[in-house]
């Protein structure tokens, strides 16, 4: 058996909004469209995807949040409805996605392995967050490729930034481990905003783009610098910055997506594809993959 | 007066363990028994309303209320899924929801209902409503809680809840939805050998059941702060359902106050508590500024905590 590899980590934001703007028919809400800077990116990315060969999509996502260690979903399908608990009036949609367990389940088991604690999910009834499902619909509309969904163990909350970046950087590594012994090609998603204060107001149309813009200049500015470290590949810079990177811009990285998939692609020193960035209510979200195969990397943008 | 429109306030806790595993500790177990009480109680009172308020539903666009009439679903919870599912189907009543939301609006508050088929309510919720109302012998509605707001956001939501419950000539159990201290273990406990997470934590709550045991609710709002720096792990900007509980049943010190119990939940602080708008206690507490018609003297406040 050849020896299993990650393919592409993308940097996949999930604010429902986008999903709300593409009129989906699993999504219940219909839109006029709006943040397309996003959509396009996104849908440039999915093209990218469609002509890369892989097997599974592991997802890491901070709306599943656990305080007693790493979970993992853990049963071939989940169908149901996902209704977002902030958004209900946009983000109403009616999931079918495939999991791949043995790959979970090897995660799980390495994850163990290094010391974390971990548990899997067997629970039928159990309903997928809406950030895997509006990275995965983003990235892949037609739902043809087994997920695995990774919750975010809250140690930031409970501990300290440095303490989530370096269980974050272990559970990578040890699910890299799993995906080079289980033979398969992997896309990894790290399912997140990066600046995260948000408008507490919303407009009487959610798309109207006239309304939309970053919440402060300070968001704006240090979500640059940190887009600036993807663009010239200097993800170990980015990752030593995160903790006040995190505190000045209350980041959605303080779930510890990005750090867990750096941690998982071995700290790439070679540029990020960008393929976006663009304000959803006040918060910044930028479209960004790192592609380990030089032969099949990009400038986007 | 407050006991026209409050008949009494309840603060529970928000994990699941009481309704799905009550079993498996004995101290879970007398948290199911202080809330099989305090059902008791809700029906034998005059109440015609329940209002919750969660810690475990934030929001972010303003305060949101729960309107669906018939609000049903099964749920599972995030980390304790393993103790199985909880199906709920609870009445929300849409109309008080909407006078809230309307009333919000009017103190300036940014606020919504919300009626979505499939909304998933929150562990928390489902635990206080399936326990405390399992017939739905009353309607309720549930608040959010939301992740920005701050002290004066969350004592004019109470303020605006009240101005709803008045005009429509409604009584109404309050119940919050939160643990004490909230630190739980990060790893998998056996069940058995549940504790509060440390004696700093333990300490700390004995504490905040004090005032609650003396009916000094205005007293533990005004610590809420101190509350949220001690014991409350820092995942949200203040620890708020003291602010919203006494703005919502009235910001003083005269309630009867009694503790039904107090266990480790995973570590956390889970506590089922009832406080009863009361009269006659004036005088022996910090915050209970009456309208004083006759001198009584100083009350001697200040010789209260001298040494001897």
């Amino acid at each position: 058996m050849p020896k299993g590899e990650i393919v592409l980590g993308a940097l996949a934001p999930h604010p429902p909004h986008v999903v709300y703007a593409e009129n989906p028919p699993q999504n219940e809400p219909i839109s006029e469209g709006g943040w397309e800077t996003l959509r396009w990116g996104y849908n440039r990315l999915a093209r990218k995807l469609e002509n890369l060969d892989y097997d599974a999509i592991v997802v890491f996502t901070p709306h599943w949040q656990t305080y007693v260690g790493t979970h993992f979903l853990g049963l071939p399908r989940f169908t149901s409805k996902s209704v977002d608990p902030i958004f209900p009036n946009i983000f109403r949609y009616n999931y079918d996605l495939q999991v791949d367990v043995d790959l979970s389940e090897a995660m799980c088991e390495k994850a163990a392995e290094a010391g974390l604690i971990t548990r899997m999910m067997r629970n039928p009834d159990f309903r997928v967050d809406y950030g895997t499902i509006t990275s995965c619909h983003m990235l892949n509309p037609k739902w043809d490729k087994p997920v695995i969904t990774i919750s975010s163990n809250r140690n930031t909350h409970y501990y300290s930034p440095e303490v989530m970046i370096e269980q974050a950087l272990a559970l990578g590594k040890a699910c890299r481990e799993a995906i080079e012994e289980s033979g398969k090609r992997v896309v990894l998603v790290s399912s997140h905003s990066l600046s995260h204060r948000h408008f507490v107001t919303e407009s009487p149309l959610p798309e109207d783009m006239s309304r939309e813009h970053i919440y402060n200049h300070s968001q704006y500015v240090w979500d640059m610098a940190l887009i600036k470290l993807f663009r010239e590949g200097k993800m170990k810079e980015a990752i030593d910055i995160m903790p006040e990177y995190t505190e000045q811009t209350i980041a959605e990285t303080e779930g510890g997506g990005i750090i867990w998939m750096m941690g998982a692609m071995g700290m790439p020193d070679y540029p990020a594809e960008i393929y976006g960035y663009q304000s959803v209510i006040g918060t910044g979200n930028c479209i960004a993959a790192w592609v380990p195969e030089p032969d099949a990397r990009e400038i986007v943008l | 007066m407050d006991e026209d429109i409050i008949e009494f306030g309840l603060y529970v806790p928000p994990h699941p363990h009481p309704l799905l595993s009550p079993e498996a500790n004995d101290g879970y177990g007398r948290l199911r028994a202080a809330y099989d009480e305090c059902r008791k109680r809700i029906e034998e009172s005059d109440a015609d309303l329940i209002i919750v308020y969660s810690t475990t539903w934030p929001s972010i666009i303003g305060h949101q209320f729960q309107a669906n009439p018939n609000s049903e679903w099964t749920h599972v919870d995030d980390d304790f899924h393993y103790l199985g599912s909880m199906p709920y189907s609870f009445t929300m009543d849409a109309e008080f929801a909407a006078s809230c939301v309307e009333k919000a609006e009017s103190r300036g508050l940014q606020a919504r209902t919300v009626n979505y088929d499939a909304f998933p309510i929150d562990t928390g919720s489902i635990t206080a409503l399936s326990l405390l109302n399992p017939d739905n012998r009353l309607p309720a509605t549930i608040v959010s809680s939301n992740m920005y707001a701050n002290r004066s956001e969350t004592i004019v939501l109470g303020k605006a809840i009240r101005d709803a419950l008045r005009e429509g000539g409604r009584k109404a159990v309050v119940v919050v939805v939160s643990s004490l201290s909230n630190r739980m273990f990060t790893e998998p406990i056996d069940p058995s050998e549940d504790r509060i997470h440390s004696q700093k934590d333990d300490d700390w709550n004995r504490k905040i059941l004090e005032f609650f045991e003396d009916g000094r609710l205005e007293d533990l709002s005004q610590l809420s702060r101190e509350i949220h720096g001690q014991i409350r792990v820092q995942k949200v900007v203040a620890y708020k359902p003291a602010w919203w509980m006494a703005a919502t049943m009235g910001q003083h010190n005269n309630y009867s106050g009694e503790i039904l119990a107090y266990e480790a939940l995973h570590g956390s602080g889970g506590a089922v508590i009832q406080l009863t708008p009361a009269t006659g206690s004036v005088g022996d507490k910090e915050f209970d500024e009456d309208d004083v018609e006759y001198y009584k003297g100083d009350r001697e406040v200040l010789n209260k905590g001298m040494l001897e």
